[in-house]
């Protein structure tokens, strides 16, 4: 398919023009740096600090991918339980409901005190946060398999378990390939915050140095850098749900 | 001997006691390799019926043979259609054929092996109804009528005792249906195979059945029964004659009555 210039250069130009048009109100209004650092000064703090911003960025990035990932092996198990029977729906769902109404700022303090301060609570912080959604996408896809299509397997002899999987499971695909995205997304958002709480390394924690030190470019560089990462995570995830579910994605609404 | 399929004094309730009576005292006996059709009104049972016949749903009353035998499970011989094409849109239109072969013995445990063979089956089915060689589209890059024609193979493909269509045609244009029709026909024609179609359209039913059942409002039973007598194998000129107008005019009499 061909998508025209206008539409692939639009996100670059928008980005380009949101810099410029911070660094314009900057300099126009002569904003005072320790309140809000132009682009240009926030750039020069991230080469300055860039080892930093690296090993940092990375320590984010792997208890992410970490927690992440323990997200989607459990999340994944626990949405194809949920989604094959009734009862086990009918018993967990309050429970993961009132678990999901907890922020998780406020679970932090009580891994913290099993685990102690920086990778673990990071990773688990991340967990915890990013399954949610992640079962509830999967348990969908099940539940909403046409009753007609089920008659006509029933009609043929099929197991629940032959149903499950010629059915249900590649259903649930792009439920569960389209929760990726959101899931990474709140696993970061975990990461970052119980590295601010409770860690001495991680962006979070860079960024709250940098507050400490009264060093405002840096707490923006560090922001740009999460941004970066967060957007990064996000593309892979959707590259990857339009790898594995190309049939799912056949309408044109949002194409034109 | 008994029936084919032979429902007698059936009654259902959904939604469990108290809940909605949807058949009551229901009876209709189809034999082999007969081509009945049900007609009535909107939410009369209908569909009810199709579910009790195939095991899909169990009476509180009355019983449910087929085969001879009564029907405890879901029956494993019948292919089913519906209104709605339900094909899988992750699997081609020659995949889609496939997958009751992947879950009828003794294809289950062949087809893998097999599957060669069975993909020639497939696309000889394909080729009887009009749709050679378009095996590799997907469903979603079919029109509806092709869809509902690969929906009809799919019903077909494992050679079923037992064809259960629900409205089928329903949702199609008239040219459409007609061929469809005639395909239908073929079909029943060529192979010894026994159908109930379920219908709202009375030209359809007197075309392709060889007796009529015409069910009340809800709760639904039979209030008449039809033998069409034109005889096989019917032209689609057939439709045009007085006794075919004659029986559709009477058929429409018991539905007008049937109405609640
Ligand atoms: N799964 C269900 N749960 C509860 N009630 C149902 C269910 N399926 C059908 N019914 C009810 O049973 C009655 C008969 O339904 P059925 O689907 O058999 O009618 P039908 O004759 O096939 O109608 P139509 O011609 O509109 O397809 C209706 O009143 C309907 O509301
Ligand atoms: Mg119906």
């Amino acid at each position: 398919m061909k998508t025209s210039l206008a539409i692939r250069l639009a996100p670059w130009i928008a980005t380009v023009a949101l810099f410029v048009f911070w660094e314009a109100v900057c300099r126009i209004f002569k904003i005072p740096p320790f309140f809000l650092p132009p682009p240009s000064l926030v750039a020069k703090s991230f080469v300055e600090f860039w080892p930093a911003i690296y090993r940092n960025s990375l320590f984010t990035l792997s208890t992410t991918l970490i927690g992440f990932g323990m997200a989607v092996g459990f999340g994944l198990a626990l949405g194809l339980a949920v989604g094959w029977s009734r009862a086990i729906y009918a018993g967990i769902y309050p429970l993961m409901i009132g678990f999901n109404a907890i922020p998780k700022v406020a679970v932090v303090p009580i891994l913290v005190l099993w685990f102690g301060i920086g990778f673990i609570p990071a990773v688990l912080t991340a967990f915890l946060i990013s399954f949610f959604p992640i079962v509830v996408n999967v348990a969908t896809g099940l539940a909403t398999i046409e009753p007609e299509l089920e008659d006509v397997l029933k009609a043929l002899g099929a197991s629940k378990l032959d149903i499950m999987r010629k059915v249900g499971i590649p259903r649930a695909l792009p439920y569960f390939f389209g929760s990726l995205k959101i899931a990474i997304t709140l696993a970061f958002v975990g990461s970052v915050i119980s590295e601010s709480v409770a860690s001495n390394t991680g962006i979070g924690n860079l960024m709250l140095q940098a507050q400490a030190q009264f060093q405002v470019p840096l707490i923006f560089a560090g922001l740009i850098a999460l941004a970066v990462e967060g957007i990064a995570m996000y593309a892979l995830m959707a590259m990857l749900e339009a790898r594995m579910t190309g049939w799912a994605q056949r309408s044109g609404f949002a194409q034109t | 001997m008994t029936a084919f399929v032979a429902l007698d004094d059936v009654s259902h309730v959904y939604g469990g006691a108290g809940g909605t009576l949807a058949v009551d005292g229901l009876s209709i006996h189809v034999n082999r390799g007969e081509f009945a059709a049900v007609v009535g009104p909107s939410g009369c049972g209908k569909s009810t019926l199709m579910k009790l016949a195939t095991g899909l749903q169990f009476p509180f009353k009355g019983t449910v043979q087929v085969a001879g035998s009564v029907v405890r499970q879901p029956v494993k011989i019948a292919g089913m259609a519906f209104q709605a094409p339900t094909l899988l849109p992750w699997r081609t239109t020659l995949e889609n054929l496939l997958l009751p072969l992947e879950i009828v013995e003794p294809h289950r445990g062949r087809i893998r092996r097999h599957r060669a063979e069975y993909v020639a089956r497939a696309e000889a089915l394909l080729a009887s109804v009009g749709l050679a060689g378009q095996g590799g589209k997907f469903p979603w890059q079919l029109s509806g009528g092709m869809q509902q024609r690969t929906s009809l193979c799919r019903a077909l493909i494992h050679e079923p005792d037992l064809l259960m269509l629900d409205e089928p045609f329903g949702a199609l244009d008239a040219f459409t249906r007609e061929e469809l029709w005639c395909v239908i026909r073929d079909l029943h024609a060529a192979r010894n195979i026994t159908i109930v179609l379920v219908t709202h359209d009375l030209r359809e039913a007197v075309f392709l059945a060889d007796r009529i059942f015409v069910m009340s409002a809800r709760p639904g039973r039979i209030v008449a029964e039809r033998e069409v007598d034109i005889p096989r194998p019917r032209d689609l000129e057939v439709t045009f004659t007085p006794q075919f107008s004659a029986i559709v005019h009477e058929l429409r009499a018991h539905i007008v009555k049937a109405r609640p």
